[in-house]
């Protein structure tokens, strides 16, 4: 399956990933050596094979139910690049829909 | 002082107890030895300051008679992927240093990760944090903003990654002991590569709290030292149930250490086919062999295991481990912490996207694309479903072998350290080194890797080690470190490197 300049802009949209356009050929050329590995999978008939999506660990235990300190506001902002107001500011944005 | 750096922990933990030697005197040590080994590139943050007061408040607990714990004065580097409270975490990335009006600031972690508490309870000194590959995403430490990191035995050669730093702060005699994390191999193939013990627990053995998320259900912590048994004391302090991590196990942790005294004599070694095949480079071979014999005649016994799905474990892993990673890795956006790159009237999007092409290096954007690319509607079913039923296979593989045997033994790597810069351009390359460390991942199993006999020096290279590594049914790294433990006997213990900086 080859992979095209547009999906690379496509997936990079979706990845909130802004590429310079220096970029996108050599990464477009990367993955698609990796994903023509990847197609080995293709060789394997999988069906009816349950997926592993996590691996079991014995039963969780139920943690306490007890009230434990978070983190205070100044410790939660201490780090941001931009604190206002008790809280991280971002630039205004519309809703697209 | 320095020879206190190259004893076993418990030993020097006991002269540390006794007032035989200062905490102070051991910390001056290592950071005399972070100085005059900065050419190696192992350390991206460390404070004389915090690492001085902890070891005088350890030493001033000694002289009022209070008892001291189990790692008391004992280095620790941690990799810049592990939460601590004293150091930047900047994970070898950009985009976790926020630019100041002097100068760039590695971010600073509200809290320890429960790993670095559990070390500091029983006295251990954090030393400072390790160079690693940027988000754990490579295997020679070249992908790090901070610039790679060298592998002592041959400053021309990588020292494998993603835990690079840790490995070679171990190897380079300047921690006895370290932690890494290990999503794909990166405890075990640094390790390897640098001559040293390294430990990957099996998932759900170590807690992951405070350990910047990559593969969430692929990764375990696991430590680095220079003998089994230290290994196995830092494995016992760290390992265990904790209610930050809902996917730590609460069975009870085995006396790791104690496994180290055990005898070999019965165990049944499983050799793969599949690992000893093409492409394994022909020195690692004899090495790997020379020590598989050696425990033969010690007593274990050998048998041939089949894991026929192994050549598939790149193609899975990658998909696996991208996919999680897009999604852990959104959180890096210009808001809460970290790089913000904006210009004026830009949108919160153009923020997001400034932000993270600024900050992340090409190997984590590629990771980023592909994971986003295996996850997106229409490849789902193709790409990450087919990914998951594999990684059943490959789990069907470990445990029809583990029926028959009680460990694996098999390589680590399939080559000798590779050479700076030869991999950077062709990433498939890079991931198909890999091929023996990822399947223990995807199957949740344990594995250690200790290393061989060094190979010979020739006209062209010098000595180079290479790793043996030990592959154990979940829960059941006791197995390893006795196995291990009794190769370490058997070799006459693990050498240093030869060209020592």
């Amino acid at each position: 399956m080859s992979i095209t300049r547009e999906n690379i802009l496509n997936i990079a949209k979706l990845a909130q990933l802004r590429l310079e356009s220096d970029e996108v050929a050599g990464l477009q050329s990367d993955l698609a050596s990796i994903l023509e590995h990847i197609e080995k999978l293709g060789e394997l008939d999988t069906s009816g094979i349950q997926p592993t999506a996590h691996l079991v660990v014995d039963a969780a235990p139920m943690r306490m139910d007890v009230v434990v300190p978070g983190l205070s506001n100044e410790s939660a902002l201490a780090e941001a690049p931009r604190p206002r107001e008790g809280g991280f500011a971002v630039p205004a944005f519309v809703d697209e829909g | 002082m320095r020879q206190l750096l190259e004893i076993p922990i418990s030993e020097l933990a006991e002269r540390v107890r006794q007032g035989e030697v200062t905490a102070e005197a051991v910390a001056t040590a290592s950071l005399e030895a972070i100085a005059n080994r900065s050419s190696l590139n192992a350390f991206v943050h460390e404070s004389h300051e915090s690492v001085l007061d902890a070891a005088r408040s350890i030493d001033k607990r000694r002289a009022r008679g209070e008892p001291l714990g189990k790692l008391a004065g004992v280095p620790v580097a941690i990799k810049d992927a592990i939460c601590t409270l004293d150091f930047p975490t900047t994970c070898g990335s950009r985009i976790l240093c926020r630019a100041t009006k002097s100068k760039s600031q590695g971010w600073r972690s509200p809290f320890d990760a429960t790993v670095v508490e559990r070390l500091r309870v029983q006295d251990a000194l954090i030393m400072g944090k390790t160079n690693m590959d940027e988000f754990a995403m490579g295997s020679s430490t070249e992908t790090s903003a901070y610039g790679p990191t060298l592998n002592p035995w041959d400053p021309s050669r990588i020292p494998g990654g993603s835990s690079g730093g840790s490995a070679v702060a171990v190897a380079a005699r300047i921690t006895p002991v370290s932690l890494g994390s290990d999503t794909g191999g990166s405890i075990r193939q640094p390790a390897g590569l640098c001559g040293v013990v390294g430990v990957r627990p099996s998932y759900g053995r170590v807690s992951r709290y405070g350990l910047v998320a990559f593969g969430s259900s692929l990764e375990q912590i696991g430590p680095f030292a220079n003998d089994t048994r230290s290994a196995a004391r830092v494995l016992n302090v760290i390992a265990g149930h904790d209610c930050h991590d809902s996917t730590t196990a609460v069975n009870s942790i085995p006396n790791f250490e104690g496994a180290c005294d055990r005898g070999v004599a019965g165990i049944r070694l499983g050799i793969p086919e599949e690992y000893f095949g093409e492409g394994l480079d022909s020195d690692v071979r004899s090495q790997v062999n020379e020590a598989i014999s050696a425990l033969e005649d010690a007593g274990c016994e050998l048998k041939k295991v089949h894991l026929p799905h192994t050549a598939y474990g790149v193609a899975t892993y990658y998909i696996v481990a991208t996919a999680e990673a897009s999604s852990n890795l959104a959180r890096f956006d210009g808001v809460r912490f970290g790089l913000r790159v904006e210009c004026p009237g830009s949108d919160l999007k153009e923020l997001y996207g400034a932000t993270r092409d600024a900050g992340f290096g090409r190997e984590v954007k590629r990771r980023i694309l592909l994971g986003t690319y295996v996850l997106s509607a229409g490849y789902y079913d193709a790409y990450y479903k087919k990914a998951q039923q594999v990684r059943t296979l490959i789990r069907r593989d470990f445990e029809q072998a583990f029926n028959e045997v009680d460990a694996i033994v098999a390589p680590i790597s399939p080559t000798l350290p590779f050479a700076l810069g030869q991999h950077v351009n062709d990433p498939l390359a890079m991931y198909l080194s890999d091929v023996y460390t990822l399947p223990c991942n995807l199957a949740g199993l344990c594995g250690i890797s200790v290393p061989a006999r060094p190979t010979s020096a020739t006209s062209e290279r010098p000595s180079l080690p290479v790793g043996l590594q030990i592959l154990g049914r979940p829960f059941d790294e006791e197995t390893l470190f006795t196995v291990a433990s009794a190769w370490e006997k058997l070799c006459g213990g693990f050498p240093a490197p030869s060209v020592a900086p």
